[in-house]
């Protein structure tokens, strides 16, 4: 096993809205290998961005709070760092890619200078050796004509392009970890597969790890080689790529694979959806049980009471279901 | 004997003006939609699949003259309604209906829900308020939500849940053709499903006939009985649901198909990376629109046009590889 790049302890994040506190992310703690690609899944609201923002220490502060946990990053605690301290490692040894890059670059700059910028902040290059190395990078994320295209401003760049000039911003400084947050869901998807190959082949050739962040099975499938569920600020199931899909353990796992329409196979019978019934539980009323029973096809009285926790299962594969302890309560999946 | 035709688009073109005023000429066109024609059959789901800017959203709101074509004909019921005036069009507004893809912007804020579901029926029926309110209730709860919701206003709402008064607002006037335009495509996985299964159930209750517009192939093809793939305006493969898995003939098509990341990590095949981008509309390449693209493209690629020819019975591919190899 690789050493542990990244070691998130019992964190917890709370917005303070008039509706009271929203429990983004809710006692979660996981690590990231050097080199892995660890996929971080689920839906609107679970928390998934809470976390990478915190890791960046990009919580706006009020509303949000930081209120427990440690994020150790090569054994130091992030949350124990100065802005400038932070601004240290933030662009050089973690960079971030988001979900629409026409809002995460500066329209007024030129991409050239967008990319330059972290080598002459970090790594102290002259302005000429940034660019030297700018335009190194934007041949590497394939923008075609690159040395032409130094000036341009993002507007003159498609959503694709502008996505790669984003990869290129956050590889330059040769990060350790790459955290994606979406970064191809605003895409066309013939743009996402050029994009998700070339995010592969550069994983390939640089020692880096990566958090990925998203909302498709499908992406999560063809990148990560381990995965964590989130559901309403927890982690709910965590296992290799190829065990969650062969053998999800918890019912949103299986409510999830069910739902998605797949390509294959539909003859004239048209095959039904599997819904997950109901919604995402409110934040702001602590639930005193498991935060699925509502949606859960299985729930029985104990999931209501008490809070399961992320029982091993097997293979480093963990759930959080009580159906691991209580497994005769497991109804037939129809 | 044939089916009937519930729709029929006959050479369907629209082009925007660019830079254009009152009394300035527009300095360029943009081709959004160019030249197409289909037809759907009652009690069919046909499915417009496209990436962003194809013209897919376009056509959608040309078959319900909710914009005017530059050209082309369309046909609701075997009567032509392309020349109608805003009166004579009224009867057929209550016959086509949408559904949008944003749940939060196509609801007023400002509405209440019982409102904002009856729209619809203040101007189409002579109905009173009583009447609508019990209309709104009875759909309300067939798609899922409580009589009492009827009271609230959208923001008090999930996505979900506001696709569902979508839905009940555009079946409140009994619609025979419903005009989805990436319902589900705002909404979480969980959800999706939810309201797929809705329209299903709801297509056979209420007989309706659904245009079902999406960028989401693997949607498209779970719903549609006929897809429609379009590129840059055109449509450039015509097929039934099957062929899509079986034996699509569009080099577009193809790479449609293996761009979409598969959920098995199993099959991880490195997503097939076609080059290039989309061209801009407003200077479309010579010939074929997609042979920048294409894997294939040889001479006649660049200089002509392929139209629209049948490979096999119910199955068109714009492409010049399929001429004259088929029927």
């Amino acid at each position: 096993m690789n050493p542990k790049l990244m070691e998130i302890q019992d964190l917890s994040v709370n917005f303070h809205t008039p509706e009271g506190i929203v429990r983004a992310v809710d006692n979660i703690s996981f690590d990231v290998a050097a080199g892995e690609t660890l996929g971080l899944v689920g839906e609107s609201g679970c928390g998934k961005s809470v976390t990478s923002l915190s890791i960046l220490g990009l919580i706006a502060a009020p509303p949000g709070k930081i209120a427990s946990g440690k994020i150790l990053f090569e054994d130091q605690d992030l949350l124990r760092l100065d802005a400038e301290e932070l601004r240290q490692i933030r662009g050089r040894d973690i960079s971030m890619i988001f979900q629409e890059p026409m809002t995460s670059l500066n329209p007024v700059l030129p991409i050239g200078r967008q990319v330059a910028e972290p080598l002459m902040v970090h790594k102290g290059l002259s302005k000429s050796e940034a660019y030297q190395q700018a335009l190194r990078w934007l041949n590497l994320v394939k923008i075609p004509a690159a040395r032409t295209r130094l000036d341009d401003y993002p507007h003159q760049l498609s959503g694709g392009m502008r996505q790669r000039v984003m990869i290129a911003m956050a590889m330059v400084c040769g990060p350790k970890l790459m955290i994606a947050d979406e970064p191809t869901t605003a895409l066309d998807v013939t743009i996402q597969a050029q994009i998700l190959s070339l995010m592969i082949g550069l994983k390939e050739d640089l020692d880096m790890a990566l958090l990925l962040i998203t909302h498709d099975l499908g992406v999560i499938a063809q990148m990560a080689s381990r995965v964590l569920v989130m559901y309403a600020g927890e982690i709910v199931e965590e296992a290799s790529a190829v065990d969650l899909f062969d053998r999800p353990f918890h019912p949103y796992t299986r409510g999830l694979h069910k739902s998605i329409p797949r390509l294959h196979a539909r003859g004239k019978s048209r095959r039904r959806l599997n819904e997950i019934s109901g919604t995402v539980p409110l934040l702001t009323t602590p639930i005193p049980g498991c935060k699925f029973a509502d949606r859960c096809p299985h729930v029985f009285e104990h999931c209501r009471e008490h809070r399961p926790e992320l029982f091993p299962i097997d293979d480093g594969q963990r759930a959080r279901c009580w159906l691991k302890k209580f497994p005769e309560q497991r109804k037939s999946d129809a | 004997m044939p089916e009937p035709h519930l729709l029929e688009i006959r050479d369907l073109t629209k082009h925007f003006p660019l830079g254009s005023g009152a009394f300035i000429k527009p300095k360029a066109w943009i081709r959004a939609v160019e030249s197409v024609s289909f037809h759907v059959l009652k009690g069919e789901n046909f499915g417009l699949v496209g990436e962003s800017g194809c013209g897919k959203s376009t056509l959608g709101r040309l078959i319900l003259r909710l914009i005017d074509p530059t050209s082309g004909r369309i046909f609701f019921n075997d009567r032509e309604i392309t020349g109608l005036s805003r009166t004579e069009m009224r009867p057929y507004r209550s016959r086509m209906q949408i559904i949008f893809q944003d749940p939060y912007s196509s609801l007023d804020p400002r509405m209440k829900v019982a409102a904002i579901i009856t729209e619809p029926l203040r101007t189409s029926w002579d109905v009173s308020k009583a009447e609508r309110r019990n209309i709104a209730a009875a759909l309300l709860e067939r798609v899922g939500l409580r009589a009492i919701d009827l009271g609230k206003f959208p923001h008090e709402f999930s996505g979900g849940q506001r696709q569902r008064i979508g839905i009940a607002r555009a079946l409140c006037v009994r619609p025979e053709l419903i005009v989805a335009d990436e319902p589900v495509s705002a909404l979480d996985v969980s959800i999706q499903a939810q309201v797929i299964n809705l329209m299903e159930d709801l297509k056979d209750e209420f007989k309706l006939s659904y245009v079902f517009i999406s960028h989401d192939l693997s949607i498209i093809h779970h719903v549609c009985d006929r897809i429609a793939v379009m590129y840059l305006g055109a449509i450039v493969e015509l097929a039934p649901n099957e062929v899509f898995t079986t034996a699509p003939r569009h080099p577009y098509t193809e790479a449609l198909l293996q761009s979409i990341p598969l959920p098995d990590p199993h099959r991880r095949i490195r997503p097939f990376a076609m080059e290039g981008d989309v061209p801009n509309p407003m200077e479309p390449p010579p010939g074929c629109a997609f042979h920048p693209r294409c894997q294939y493209a040889f001479d006649r690629c660049r200089v002509e046009i392929p139209g629209l020819a049948a490979v096999a019975p119910d199955h068109h591919v714009a492409c010049w590889l399929n001429q004259g190899k088929g029927l």
